[in-house]
């Protein structure tokens, strides 16, 4: 592992970059290829509606793996992330189009731990709402 | 209905190892839109100290799949999966998964519960490489809506 962020330059309350990532329904169709979740309410808006939702929602996995960028991109390598977690708070509703939906995450250093290891806190929201709660990376630092 | 609490501790058969492939690494990294380097270049991964491209932190979800698949399909669980949602997720890692990783999960049931009328399921899928040595544990915590024994708080 090769953090190019060091223990020491960092406090509790330290932030991290914020990053805007588009979720579309293109998005969607990748990842259930690449996940192989093919569940329809990710990609079949009639189907989605039968079930109760408002419209085609994004895999909860997805989401997580973008808030994760914003630990990865900071940290400098992605294997640095030690331990990740999230609660799926609210489905990302996907409307169609090439804008789609816009997640908005930014991240705070929450807890110095011990072998030169902090916990970062994630804030992801869609038009402002929360849509990952409880969302947790341990990451390894120089 | 219910799902059956005695399953509660129960270890299924450890999956048929999975080999993960450099280009099936690269494919999830285009599917999350992450462009690190370290994903698709053995070179930029060499730098970071590893032998070869590694996999984004989420990427092992491909791999619980299929250990997922043997939990809810236990016809002695009696789940309802027309009424599952996704709850949480979380990796604990030893390492990071690289390209060339042959790796097995075994998963366990590790609780299940009612709560607010609804109930949750969690499991727990351990990959090891095929060394025997751990490589990530991965804790998925799902969601039944509305199928909680009566008694429970509606």
């Amino acid at each position: 592992m090769t953090a190019t962020v060091s223990y020491d330059d960092v406090e509790v309350g330290t932030t991290l970059p914020e990053q805007t990532f588009p979720i579309t329904r293109l998005n969607l169709v990748m990842y259930a290829g690449a996940s192989g979740d093919f569940n329809p309410i990710h990609w079949d808006e009639r189907f989605a509606k039968q079930v109760g939702l408002p419209d085609t929602i994004a895999h909860g996995m997805l989401t997580m793996a973008k808030a994760a960028q914003v630990v990865s991109n900071w940290v400098g390598d992605p294997g640095a992330v030690v331990e990740y977690g999230v609660r799926m708070t609210r489905p990302v509703v996907v409307p169609p189009g090439w804008d789609g939906a816009q997640l908005v995450v930014s991240g705070t250093v929450a807890e110095k731990l011990d072998q030169r290891r902090v916990a970062v806190d994630l804030d992801a929201r869609v038009g402002g709402e929360t849509v990952l709660a409880k969302a947790r990376a341990v990451v390894q630092l120089a | 209905m219910a799902m059956n609490p005695a399953l509660v501790g129960k270890t299924y058969p450890a999956s048929a190892p999975y080999e993960v492939g450099r280009e099936k690494i690269r494919e999830f990294a285009d599917a999350i839109g992450d462009e690190h380097p370290a994903y698709r270049d053995v070179d930029a991964a060499k730098s970071l100290g590893y032998d070869d491209v590694i996999a984004p932190p989420t990427f092992p979800t491909v791999l619980t799949f299929v250990t997922g698949r043997q939990v809810i399909g236990d016809p002695e669980l009696g789940i309802d999966y027309s009424r599952v949602v996704h709850g949480e997720q979380r990796f604990e890692y030893s390492r990071p998964v690289q390209a060339g990783d042959r790796l097995s999960a075994t998963v366990t049931i590790e609780e299940i519960r009612a709560a607010a009328g609804n109930e949750i399921l969690t499991m727990r899928s351990t990959a090891t490489d095929s060394d025997g040595k751990h490589v990530v544990d991965v804790v998925t915590l799902l969601v039944v809506r509305g199928t909680a024994a009566e008694g429970s708080t509606a």
